[in-house]
């Protein structure tokens, strides 16, 4: 566990060390007839500082990928790299602090009972830190909403704020990769905009590596430089986002998405 | 005359810090086109589709001057009355099917019996008919799925069955709340074409209610846009990028795209004043169902 703190403290000089390093990673559910292959040996790196998407349509196993990672599911096979650290079948404490996960609904991911303030003091009490005070209010600044909002239920946020509160919950350990599964798929456009411009401001800010998960690849373009195309489990092509835009992809599945996304076509009769 | 007149329709919920308007006045026409409602959560679109059925249960209140299906006023008529309206001369296709089917009951059966509420029909009748409906919207196993639960199947055969379902008694107005937003993009062009295809070849006029700028100007001719159960702007769906409002443009610009990156989206402004002036609504029914005729011609030959 040490090892991993050395790691992440030279992270300046030991820069070729990928953030993530997912090696022929395999992951299923269910035994038997009833088993299930929600991924097949993906590959995949992402350098300290990169920002990575995962596309594909509902059931080709992207969020699977970072539910293996986060250690939400025990059914995998392979390797699994964080920070040059092996991952084995249990997560540690250390692990978690380098690693945070923002999820789709901002309306299912927080407790209804507790207040914004319980929520991240509780985070910041787990990972062992001082003067929680100040951090609480500085986490809530960072994202935007200042301590006026420290003591109140979710009930009382607007969706963006809520995930703001996500948000900071998630950077509350000062992690260094960011796990981002759909994370605007649930607000409006105009509440989208904020947040991925929020993520934006915060990746260069705190110098953070993400990893994010979107069906909707006008915001994974937006956010990230490389993306994986996913179809049934395996991982179809890797590509960069300069490559998407000018739709130069070399494999037909992601040539079909790519069309659909870019509207809807009226069929000439 | 226009398929559907609404005049200056209200939707009020009281609460205990007073009364709530959802729907603050909205008018509009529907002819025999594509007519998109656009707006964010809270905008009162779905509640504007849902007042025109009359589906706004009490405590919520409906008002309007006027809700005319062919010169019938809707809100005239008897809860009696009104079940006839629903399904066979205006249906509704609702958002997510894993709600809006009958869970324990056959697909088919669900079919046959929006059939046959409206028509008398015999059972093998409606039968052969649920079949062919089914085979219109691009279900190949017909059969199988005849006698299937609705659980058995995808999100994108589901919204095909509700579809199918709705469209069976030959309606003239088709309300389609969200109707794609469950859907993967793949499959969500496969349910829209199908759509698009049976709303022509019947005449139907229809309400397509979305979230979805992008979508709707492709979809539609002509968009409504709400805020704060107002309709800010109308306009025809292929000037959408050319729309003058502040919050329609604003709503554009927050988009992020494939095809013009930027290093910050623009946030939305929000203005008090879009909350009440008086929008400017290039709102001409009779010029409005000309560009859609004259598009379709277009393109039939």
């Amino acid at each position: 566990m040490s090892e991993i703190n050395h790691v992440r403290n030279t992270d300046a000089t030991t820069s070729s060390t990928p953030a993530i390093e997912i090696d022929n990673l395999s992951v299923w559910f269910g035994h038997g007839h009833d088993r299930v292959d929600a991924v097949k040996s993906a590959n995949f790196n992402l350098p300290t500082g990169a920002s990575f998407g995962l596309v594909g349509e509902s059931g080709s196993g992207k969020s699977t990928i970072l539910r293996a990672l986060t250690g939400l599911v025990k059914t995998w096979q392979g390797t699994m790299r964080v920070n040059g650290h092996d991952l084995g079948k249990k997560r540690s404490k250390d692990f978690y602090k380098q690693v945070q996960m923002v999820f789709q609904d901002p309306y299912a991911s927080l407790h209804p009972r507790h207040s914004v303030d319980q929520v991240l003091s509780e985070t910041l009490s787990l990972h062992k830190f001082k003067n929680i005070n100040d951090r609480i209010e500085k986490l809530l600044t960072d994202v935007g909403l200042g301590p006026q909002f420290r003591f109140r239920y979710p009930h009382q946020l607007s969706g963006g704020q809520r995930q703001r509160v996500a948000i900071a919950r998630a950077l509350a350990p000062e992690p260094s990769i960011l796990l981002l599964d759909e994370p605007t798929s649930a607000l409006d456009v105009s509440v989208q905009a904020e947040i991925l411009n929020l993520l934006t401001d915060l990746r260069e800010e705190q110098n953070l590596t993400y990893l994010m998960v979107s069906h909707n690849l006008a915001v994974v373009g937006h956010l990230c430089e490389n993306i994986a195309v996913m179809q049934n489990g395996e991982i179809v092509e890797i590509l960069s986002v300069e490559d998407m835009r000018e739709l130069k992809s070399t494999h037909p599945y992601t040539q079909n998405l790519l069309q659909s996304s870019l509207g809807f076509v009226r069929e000439e009769c | 005359m226009n398929l559907l007149e609404v005049d200056n329709l209200h939707v009020q919920f009281p609460t205990r810090s007073g009364t709530f308007d959802a729907v603050r006045g909205v008018s509009f026409s529907l002819g025999r086109e594509r007519l998109g409602i656009v707006g964010e959560s809270g905008s009162g679109k779905s509640l504007t589709g849902r007042a025109i059925l009359r589906l706004i249960k009490p405590p919520g209140i409906v008002t309007a001057d006027k809700i005319s299906l062919e010169g019938e006023n809707l809100l005239d008529l008897s809860e009696r009355q009104m079940r006839k309206v629903r399904g066979q001369r205006i249906s509704m296709v609702m958002q997510d099917p894993k709600f809006s089917l009958n869970p324990v009951m056959r697909v088919g059966e669900q079919i046959v019996e929006a059939y046959s509420q409206h028509t008398r029909a015999s059972r093998k009748e409606a039968k052969a008919k649920a079949i062919e409906m089914l085979e219109a919207v691009s279900i190949r196993d017909s059969e199988r799925v005849f006698r299937a639960y609705p659980h058995e199947m995808s999100g994108g055969m589901g919204q095909r069955i509700m579809i199918a379902m709705m469209l069976i008694p030959n309606p003239q107005i088709l309300i389609a709340d969200e109707p794609t937003s469950a859907l993967d993009v793949s499959v969500q062009t496969q349910v829209l074409s199908i759509m698009d295809r049976l709303v022509q070849e019947r005449g139907m006029g229809l309400v397509f209610i979305s979230h979805d700028l992008n979508l709707v100007s492709a979809f539609c001719d002509r968009v409504l846009i709400m805020y704060g159960g107002r309709v800010v702007e109308t306009c025809r769906a292929d000037q959408l990028y050319n729309a003058k409002h502040p919050y329609t443009q604003g709503l554009l610009n927050s988009l992020p795209r494939l095809d013009t990156p930027v290093n910050r989206l623009q946030v939305l402004q929000r203005d008090d004043a879009w909350m009440t002036d008086n929008p400017q609504l290039d709102d001409k029914p009779d010029d409005l169902t000309q560009p859609h005729i004259s598009k379709t011609d277009a393109e039939t030959p």
